[in-house]
């Protein structure tokens, strides 16, 4: 852990209680962001990344099973702090969200710029005539016309909508945000104007950011670092280039094929099957029923192996490689 | 295996496939805007002056975002709305103002794939109802010929084993099968057009694939044409020969897949192009160009050119007054844009960078 | 929906409190039609003394004792014709016979009887039987206490013997009979009573028989009114007509209901808005005013009321309600794809629309089914009830016209009024149960 780094996840761990038993949404997570860097998490439905905002957040509704884990923001575990403190000292403050559909997420009845004021009237203690001037400048951020102020969101477009919801949360000025599939409703042109917008934030004010997404194009506009999650797990963290280019893990690289291209000749591929329902994930590895590198040791569950540097879950680099000895194992005997 | 809807004589004389399938002339869809639900004020042109041809077996892409028309125009083609003005030709017949039984003999002929697939099956009924439903609807009153429909229809999209899946609830399904069940029925008609509105926007990354082979097998089996209504542009090249790029209610440009891709001509296009995402890491170094602004209104779209006030290549005093007419600067590539006028064939590069 | 959300109900104890009640007053109703046929129960209850003869007068049930110090007597009968009768006949000369019947019975209650009653029925042709009564008391003393002549029929109401109360120092049959003469305050002597009876008949073919009813002041499982009517009977077949009108009000009302809101709401313009115009009037109608007009000037029966209170709900303002689940559910890509494979109007609104509002409906149905029940009762309460059948409703309007809380006779009310809420409670516990199935929203809750 160097300076550099902003937030540690060690060992996180987020279930949730059901009627049909317990979903494991987080299975001992470790993830590591540094300051002004953007990470990707990857995956697809069902994998549990959602959950993961929630639990970085600590946004939990009532049927939690389990939480624990390390939240360490710049050294400080924030696991530690109780309900209260978590929100006057940390959401909104250091990290804050913008969460999946934000553009249906504002509230109806109140003006955009009023919504976008709420934050910083809470948590900077300032008075409606400051807040509201600061609205008006992350409007101009996020490249809203500044009479948008008064209008409420009915009469806004997605993507203004949208862009409302970032604002939302950059008036803070937090360390850390965690967009949430930030544009998996939008058109095209908007998507990429959404991303020039977080791209430019995090040149001009230093924020970090964990972008939740299963979009993999889009993703590769933002992300320094890519972390794949399936199954609750994550199977593989990789830097940018590196994971576009040359994949590590089996999913990741399935993943990678699978995305269709504008250019080029190879058509690209689907995985077969379906993923694990996270109520009973199998023992080994949650992979294996899918892959196509598939061998008999996949039947015992793989630790995590650094691989130049890089953490990837899979038992085909075990030669050579070191295994990292945290409870990333899983077995789940740390609860 | 004929089923009583196919035996409508009326309905096919000897079909000559070089005749397009469906042909649209100067079709406009255009929604009334009453207040207070009376007085008249002002019409919504979701499709305005839309021209183009679909011949048999062929598959056809309609790209586009949100607000372009192309939804208005894909439910008019399956007459869920009706024109406001211009025709819609089936088979040589004009099909804009059908009733009653030709009208139903008409929807047998065109399957639609929805956008949502969960929400396009009803969530009370089961795989083998709502499969069944179409069938009963259009006469099929041999229940045994409907079982075994409904287990052919369910093969070909790889439902398989059918039993397992036979008397399963729309929840109980994953998103690739649910849409494949979608699939399933919007065949079962042995339609001769499929319409398929993003069938795989909402579909999982690694599932998209599945299903976009799938259409493909379904068109080259079936000779069918397709309509496929997208506005990811990277999965066109699936099965689609022909694109036809809308904006603003309007067809900017028409021509071939691989043609588009490498020469594209209107603007809108280009932005479209540069817009798309490739997984590349360097993409986050640097800004994506972007048209500034948003999609006009389709109450008051903009004079002359739909598109000049976001354009790079705007000239002022022509595009804002005229509206450009269809040129065709290429065989068999259409565009709808002042720039070709005067036999320019491929898109100026801004001096800017 | 499915039957899996049935099995639900398993999971809330007060659904299944509530559906055991149900299932008990359904019971009570397939019985009571059963044993108990209507044609009989109604000549039954319009009365008169003949029918109910052998009850005493408004008086509470029988198990009220177990709460009483004091209790009260129970209704003793005997007849000429029992078994445990003794009986002597002596032919004398002139074909005179002298029949000589002794009646005894025990009596342990701490109070006195409401009144003493006989009933006799004589054969003769020209001269009646002459007959004359001793009581004993069970600490011997004998008195006298009557000879009279009888007819072919003839009741003796003993309290109003004159004669007897002066013979009893002014207190009446009932009393005096029964007082203990030794006590300071007002009470019966507990023991072994006898009645004699001599009767004289003056031809060979002449005989009598006699009923002597000491009328008790409890009586049966739910007490008497009035007209010394068993509540018991307007209890036990108020349940199937409560449960008959709420079920048929209930369910015809929700259908109907239902299905005009889809119909409007589905084919929209001018057929939707004359449907909500039509339903917004009807709003505002009084209801209780139309009814007791309809109820006045027409007829008051049962299933004309009922058939009228319907007519005057379907387009009630729930209508509102489903017509915004509707146009929310006009919308789906289901509703969409079945207009794009031909399905026509009526299909969609019976088998695509109305099946994905059902499950929202049951609930409200269940709960509905009480109100009409209520409805009922009030309407009864108004003097609008059915004028032949007995409902709960009738019992409180009776017990209330005969001044029944003035009198303290609190059963007569309580009882119906406890059968009212108890299917009213049932009802209500099944039915918000099955609000948080059906509703998962509000499962939290």
């Amino acid at each position: 852990m160097n300076d550099n780094t902003l937030l540690k996840l060690e060992d996180l761990v987020l279930y949730f209680k059901t009627s049909r038993g317990e979903v494991q949404a987080v299975d001992h997570v470790n993830l590591e962001l540094h300051k002004n860097k953007a990470v990707v998490i990857l995956g697809e439905s069902g994998c549990g990344k959602s959950s993961m905002a929630k639990a970085i957040l600590r946004l939990l509704p009532r049927n939690v099973g389990q939480y624990h884990g390390k939240v360490l923001l710049e050294d400080f575990d924030v696991m530690s702090l109780s309900d209260e403190e978590f929100r006057r000292q940390v959401r909104w403050v250091k990290m804050s969200m913008v969460p999946q559909a934000a553009m249906n997420a504002l509230n109806p009845v109140l003006r955009a710029g009023e919504q976008v004021a709420e934050p910083a009237m809470i948590h900077l203690g300032m008075d409606k005539e400051e807040a509201l001037d600061l609205a008006r400048q992350m409007f101009e951020n996020v490249g809203v016309p500044v009479d948008f102020l008064t209008r409420y969101p009915f009469e806004l477009s997605g993507g203004m909508r949208q862009r409302v919801a970032i604002a939302m949360a950059l008036i803070t000025k937090p360390q850390l945000i965690v967009l949430d599939e930030p544009t998996s409703a939008l058109d095209l042109l908007t998507q990429a104007n959404i991303m020039n917008v977080l791209k430019t934030i995090k040149w001009e004010t230093g924020t970090s950011y964990i972008l939740i997404t299963h979009d993999i194009a889009t993703s590769s506009e933002l992300a320094d670092e890519v972390a794949v999650m399936y199954a609750g797990q994550i199977v593989e963290i990789n830097d940018a280039e590196s994971f576009f280019q040359e994949p590590l893990h089996p999913y990741s690289q399935r993943l990678m094929a699978s995305v269709p291209r504008l250019y080029g000749d190879e058509e690209p591929d689907f995985i077969p099957g379906r993923p694990p329902s996270l109520l009973n994930p199998p023992t080994g590895c949650r992979f294996a029923d899918r892959c196509h590198l598939r061998f008999d040791k996949c039947d015992e569950e793989p630790p995590t192996f650094i691989v130049d540097g890089h953490p990837v879950k899979c038992w085909l680099y075990e030669k050579d490689h070191q295994a990292v000895e945290s409870a990333a194992t899983g077995t789940g005997d740390a609860s | 295996m004929t089923t009583d809807v196919q035996a409508n004589p009326a309905a096919n004389p000897a079909v000559d496939e070089s005749t397009p399938l469906i042909e649209v002339k100067d079709l406009h869809v255009w929604f009334e805007l009453k207040k207070w639900g009376f007085s008249h004020v002002g019409w919504v042109r979701a499709v305005d002056n839309v021209n183009f041809q679909l011949k048999h077996g062929e598959a056809i892409a309609i790209v586009g975002e949100s607000g372009c028309g192309k939804s208005s125009l894909m439910k008019t083609l399956l007459l869920l709305n009706r024109p406001h003005k211009g025709q819609v030709i089936y088979e040589g017949k004009d099909i804009s103002n059908l009733k009653g039984k030709d009208l139903k003999w008409y929807r047998s002929q065109v399957g639609y794939v929805q956008q949502d697939p969960y929400g396009a099956l009803p969530p009370f009924m089961p795989v083998h109802r709502i499969l069944s439903e179409p069938l009963v609807i259009n006469g099929v009153k041999n229940k045994k010929e409907r079982e075994e429909r409904i287990r052919q229809a369910m093969e070909e999209v790889a439902l398989t084993p059918v039993d397992d899946f036979l008397n399963k609830y729309p929840h109980m399904l994953s998103g690739g099968q649910q849409q494949r069940v979608v699939i399933a029925r919007a065949m079962i008609l042995e339609p001769k057009l499929l319409v398929a509105d993003e069938p795989v926007s909402m579909l999982d990354a690694s599932v998209r694939v599945e299903i976009l082979r799938l259409l493909r097998k379904l068109q080259e089996q079936h000779n069918l044409s397709v309509m496929y209504i997208t506005h990811d542009l990277s999965t066109v090249r699936f099965f689609s020969e022909r694109i036809f790029v809308m904006y603003a209610g309007k067809l900017v440009e028409q021509t071939h897949i691989e043609e588009l891709l490498n020469n594209p001509l209107h603007p809108y296009t280009v932005a479209l192009l540069t817009g798309t995402s490739v997984p590349d890491a360097s993409n986050a170094k640097h800004l994506k160009r972007v048209p500034p602004g948003e999609p006009p209104s389709l109450v008051n779209p903009p004079t002359g050119c739909r598109f000049h006030p976001r354009c790079e290549h705007f000239i002022s005093g022509k595009c804002d007054v005229e509206e450009p007419p269809h040129l065709e600067p290429l065989p068999g590539h259409i565009v709808n844009c002042w720039l070709y006028e005067d036999g320019r064939t491929s898109y100026p590069k801004v001096a800017s960078e | 929906m499915n039957l899996n959300q049935f099995r639900e109900i398993t999971r809330y104890p007060s659904a299944i409190f509530g559906l055991v009640i149900i299932l008990i007053l359904v019971g009570i109703s397939i019985y009571t039609v059963i044993a108990l046929p209507y044609s009989e129960t109604v000549v039954k209850w319009r009365g008169g003394d003949m029918v109910w003869q052998d009850n005493p007068r408004t008086v509470p049930p029988t198990w009220t004792n177990f709460f009483r110090s004091k209790k009260l007597p129970e209704t003793i009968i005997f007849r000429s014709t029992d078994e445990g009768v003794e009986k002597q006949v002596t032919p004398l000369k002139d074909d005179l016979t002298d029949i000589q019947m002794t009646y005894t019975f025990d009596y342990t209650a701490d109070d006195f009887p409401q009144e003493i009653i006989m009933f006799f029925t004589s054969t003769f042709e020209k001269k009646a039987p002459y007959i004359s009564l001793t009581w004993t008391t069970p600490d011997g003393r004998e008195l006298d206490i009557g000879d009279f002549s009888i007819d072919k029929t003839y009741t003796r109401r003993m309290s109003q013997d004159e004669k007897l109360t002066r013979k009893l120092n002014g207190q009446p049959a009932e009393i005096g009979l029964f007082a203990d003469p030794n006590s300071e305050n007002l009470k019966p002597l507990k023991g072994t009573y006898t009645l004699t009876m001599a009767g004289l008949t003056f031809e060979p073919d002449s005989s009598f028989d006699a009923k002597t009813v000491i009328y008790g002041k409890v009586f049966g499982m739910a007490g008497t009114d009035h007209l010394r009517r068993d509540l018991m009977l307007a209890l036990l077949w108020g349940t199937p007509v409560a449960l008959a009108f709420g079920l048929i009000g209930a369910v015809v009302t929700s259908v109907l209901t239902l299905v005009i809101a889809a119909t409007g709401t589905w084919y929209g313009g001018w057929v939707d808005s004359v449907i909500q115009r039509i339903t917004e009037i009807n709003m505002m109608l009084p209801v209780l005013p139309i009814l007791i007009m309809v109820g006045v000037f027409y007829s008051r029966s049962l299933w004309l009321i009922l058939g009228v209170i319907i007519l005057l709900s379907i387009f009630g303002a729930s209508i509102k309600g489903y017509r915004a689940m509707f146009l929310q559910e006009k919308e789906a890509g289901y509703i969409q794809a079945a207009k794009s494979y031909g399905a026509s109007n009526t299909r969609i609104i019976f088998q695509y629309l109305i099946p994905r509002v059902v499950p929202v409906l049951i609930p409200s149905l269940v709960v509905l089914i009480p109100s009409f029940v209520f409805l009922e009762a009030s309407l009864a309460v108004l003097g609008l009830g059915d004028p032949l059948m007995p409902t709960w409703g009738k019992i409180i309007d009776e017990a209330r016209t005969n001044g029944a809380l003035y009198k303290g006779l609190y059963y007569w009310v309580l009882e119906p009024s406890f059968m009212l809420m108890l299917t009213g409670f049932s009802f209500a516990m099944l039915g918000f149960a099955l609000d948080r199935i059906f509703n998962p929203r509000l499962r939290g809750m």
